[in-house]
């Protein structure tokens, strides 16, 4: 496949991998964030961690909007399926999060309709085809997903649907970065910042972090060259004393983002005074809601959403995984009362959240597999 | 939301204009190109989708860089692992 | 409302399932973590890390329960959820020895003669799709289930359970389907039954096919007798029936030239067993791909899988559609693919053996049985990195981010 095998050559891994390990200065430990959930998949199915130098750790942060869904929003998502005539409409990724009564596949065996969606527009292809039902799409998504959403609220402008509504839990990645960088628990020494978001928000929006911070980022694409690439080009910043952004995944990052992008969202979308995250509590500015000039097609204006707050459960520590605090095994549940399979908290559902990728991938003693696998 | 995979376009529709054909592998699906609507798409073109959108345009030219770059890197690296062999400090 | 309508602050609601779960995984970890002489004579200081795993692995071997109140339709996807409920449910009811081998037929003798019984249904939508229709699977699903034993497949019963309204042309093309499958398998229909519902229940037609075959080779397969050395071959592309329901379902609008791979397999079984003695088991990777299989041979035998990605023989298209969407090839669904564990001294002449057939041109070694770690299948990627492959939890649903 073009443009994804070249970025998967395990001779250059190589390669980069000892330029790094040659910029470590000796007896200095390095600490990195990639803040994106197709970061932390990528470095756990390619075993990205053991290319790197002890040196150095990857620590994995709060970009996997699925994982920073509070439960309650996802009881209000259900609450919302069960009225009459509604149809759901949902990303394959929403399907297991547990509410507080449950998820959504759990909806569904009890009777509720909800069903699975590549795209928003295939929610509005089954608004148009079940004219006596209301079709409602559960937004999720950093900015990425956003201008999707945006674009399926204008068709359905444009095509004069009366049975289709978003339920709108897009959340902002510039929010969660700060509110990262200003916790106390964390100390880091760069950013491999995340790809797609910034093929919309481009990247002169994270200059904040080297002039106001004083670390520095690079965006990064997905491929596991890609990675190694970034935390390079980090270390390279580090030892030459710059702290800039810097564009590695500059074949499909604009510096100035997606200017249509941006302006579909505006026009359909204003962001919500706060909005709560799972782990990292309320954020102001950091999510989006419908605009008034579309409230028709707002699910939370045409259904009344009990907006209840659901607590996490006490010994649930999604929050402490999603800020870098802890390793995925650190948190007290990892692996026996929280399972993928039974999962307690978000990160181990999601397919990128950092428990999820950690007991999929990173799991078992890696001198074992090393051995068994005769590397 | 992350997932985003490179497609080809292998064909732009004359009724619809923010529609295209896009090839991942052989497998073609359309794609709304609504959000390029500044960039003319043309078959061959490759663009990032991401949930049944084209997101951005593949600019060959930076791919190849970056390929270049890492294969620069390696070449670099064999040439500095001679240099220091020649120059053992014995 | 939510967010900035005013946040009710109705206390904090809390989730009783889980805090349920974790009460009660405390408490199974009580019982479990006793100390044992050794521990006390040999203190082994170990991190953290290492016990967390411990405790992992200690609740992986725990006896399944199902604790939903209902079924999902992640029971019905061949992974986790399927096995659970298959051991917690069905096993413990009617536990005997000959279910508790769970391979995919039982295998048993009467009056000498050692016979194969299996049943599969099929509720596969849409009931037409690229490459064949529910006839075919029908058929070739449970001759597969039969051939893999080594049996030779002989009769086959076919149940259909018919929805009120379904057009009869459509079942007569079904059953034409179902004659020609069964004429190249060799097999006959000898048994059946007809049922109908009402419009709105079985989704047009559910057929339930079981078949009986005879063990005449001198051979116990299963996916127990894997042995560290041995190695593990595929017999061609895996993921295409799979990948080809997903987008003959419409909803993805996504057009691609796969087509489903439903085949009878017993041709290319016979080859294989002809060809050599030190077949060790032979699994049809249907539901649940062919990491399904490669996981239960892993628990069965106690050994560990090791597969290298790059050898795993799959299409482009397969691979294209599976990066779209964002499923793992492996745990897509194949229906006239097995996958066999041989012997290493006789690996190639088994692959050159399927190679010589239609249906096993594509044929592959695509990795060994190690003795560490059992129970685990670890995947070299093509990248050089190692990963796990669980048992599949739930269906494999497109990951977005």
């Amino acid at each position: 496949m073009r443009f994804v095998d070249e970025f998967r050559d395990a001779e250059k891994a190589h390669v980069l991998a000892a330029r790094i390990a040659a910029l470590c200065e000796p007896g200095r430990q390095y600490k990195f964030m990639e803040v994106c959930g197709g970061h932390t998949h990528t470095i756990y199915k390619h075993g990205l961690e053991d290319y790197l130098p002890e040196q150095i750790t990857l620590v994995h942060g709060p970009g996997c909007p699925v994982c920073v869904i509070p439960m309650g929003r996802v009881d209000d998502t259900i609450h919302i399926a069960e009225q009459p005539d509604v149809i759901m409409t949902s990303f394959g990724d929403m399907m297991r999060v547990p509410g507080g009564r449950g998820s959504f596949l759990d909806s569904k065996a009890a009777g509720t309709d909800i069903r699975m969606v590549y795209s928003p527009l295939d929610s509005l292809k089954i608004a148009r085809q079940n004219p006596d039902k209301h079709v409602v799409f559960m937004a999720i998504g950093f900015e990425t997903t956003a201008p999707s959403t945006a674009m399926t609220l204008l068709r359905a402008e444009a095509e004069g649907l009366d049975n289709f509504s978003v339920f709108c839990n897009h959340v902002t990645i510039i929010p969660a970065i700060k509110a990262i960088m200003d916790s106390p628990d964390l100390r880091l020494d760069g950013f491999i910042g995340p790809g797609h978001v910034s093929t919309v928000i481009g990247c002169e929006v994270y200059r904040f972090i080297p002039e106001n911070y004083g670390l520095p980022i690079v965006t990064a694409g997905f491929e596991p060259l890609d990675i190694l690439q970034s935390v390079y080009m980090l270390m390279l910043q580090l030892s030459e004393g710059r702290t800039e952004v810097e564009n590695q995944y500059s074949r499909v990052v604009p510096w100035y983002g997606n200017p249509k992008a941006l302006s579909v969202i505006g026009r359909t979308m204003e962001l919500r005074p706060y909005f709560e995250w799972r782990g990292l509590g309320f954020i102001s500015h950091s999510a989006l809601r419908v605009r008034e000039e579309y409230a028709r097609f707002d699910a939370e204006r045409i259904f009344e959403i009990p907006g209840v707050r659901v607590a996490d459960p006490k010994a649930c520590q999604c929050g402490e995984v999603l800020k870098g605090v802890l390793k995925p095994w650190e948190c007290k549940v990892f692996g026996t009362a929280c399972t993928p399979e039974t999962p307690i908290g978000t990160c181990m559902v999601s397919s990128e959240g950092a428990c999820a990728a950690y007991y999929n991938f990173g799991r078992f003693s890696r001198d074992r597999i090393k051995e068994a696998s005769g590397v | 939301m992350c997932l985003g995979i490179p497609g080809e376009v292998v064909e732009i529709y004359d009724d619809r204009v923010d529609l295209a054909k896009v090839d991942v592998s052989g497998v073609r699906r359309a794609i709304n190109i609504g959000l390029l609507e500044n960039e003319p798409l043309a078959p061959g073109d490759w663009v990032l989708i991401h949930v049944g959108f084209a997101m951005s345009k593949i600019d060959e030219d930076e791919a190849r860089a970056a390929l270049e770059f890492l294969e620069g890197l390696g070449q670099a690296y064999d040439d500095e692992i001679a240099a220091l062999q020649e120059s053992k400090i014995d | 409302m939510t967010g900035e309508r005013g946040v009710r602050e109705h206390a904090s609601e809390q989730a009783n399932w889980a805090e349920e779960a974790v009460r009660e995984a405390a408490a199974r970890e009580q019982l479990e973590v006793t100390p044992g002489h050794a521990d006390l004579e040999h203190p082994v200081v170990r991190s953290r890390e290492e016990e967390v795993l411990d405790r992992i692995d200690r609740a992986r071997r725990a006896r399944p329960r199902v604790k939903d109140e209902r079924i999902t339709m992640a029971h019905g996807a061949g992974g986790k959820a399927t096995h659970s409920l298959i051991e917690a449910v069905f096993l413990d009811a009617f536990r005997n020895p000959l279910l508790e081998a769970m391979e995919d037929q039982a295998v048993f003798g009467v009056n000498g003669t050692r016979l194969a019984f299996t049943t599969d249904s099929y509720v596969v939508s849409p009931i037409f799709f690229p490459g064949g229709d529910i006839g075919d699977l029908a058929v070739n699903g449970t001759v597969n289930d039969l051939a893999v034993s080594g049996a030779r497949p002989l009769y086959l019963s076919a149940g259909f359970i018919l929805e009120e309204g379904f057009p009869l042309d459509d079942l007569r093309r079904v059953v034409a389907s179902m004659k020609a499958a069964a004429e190249v398998a060799g097999v006959q229909i000898v048994t059946g039954d007809t049922k109908v519902v009402q419009r709105g229940k079985a989704d047009g037609l559910y057929i339930n096919t079981a078949g009986v075959g005879v063990l005449e080779r001198d051979v116990t397969l299963g996916a127990g007798n894997a042995r560290p050395g041995d190695a593990v071959i595929v017999s061609g592309p895996i993921g295409d029936h799979g990948v080809t329901i997903m987008l003959a379902r419409g909803e993805l609008d996504i057009e691609s030239d796969i087509t489903s791979d439903t085949a009878p397999l017993n041709g290319l079984v016979d080859l294989l067993l002809d060809a050599t003695t030190g077949v060790r088991c032979i699994r049809d990777a249907t539901r649940g791909g062919v990491a399904t299989i490669l996981n239960e041979v892993a628990v069965s035998s106690q050994v560990a899988v090791v597969v290298e990605e790059d050898a795993v023989p799959m299409r482009t298209e397969v691979r294209g559609a599976s990066e779209i969407l964002g499923i793992d090839p492996l745990y897509v669904a194949s229906e006239g693919r097995f996958v066999a564990v041989v012997d290493s001294a006789e690996a190639d002449a088994a692959v050159a053996a399927l190679r010589t057939h239609p249906l096993g041109a594509s044929a592959a070694v695509i990795g060994t049985i190690k003795a560490d770690p059992p129970t685990l299948v670890l995947l070299k990627t093509e990248f050089g990195g190692t990963r796990i492959v669980d048992m599949l939890i739930g269906d494999p649903l497109p990951r977005i981010c």
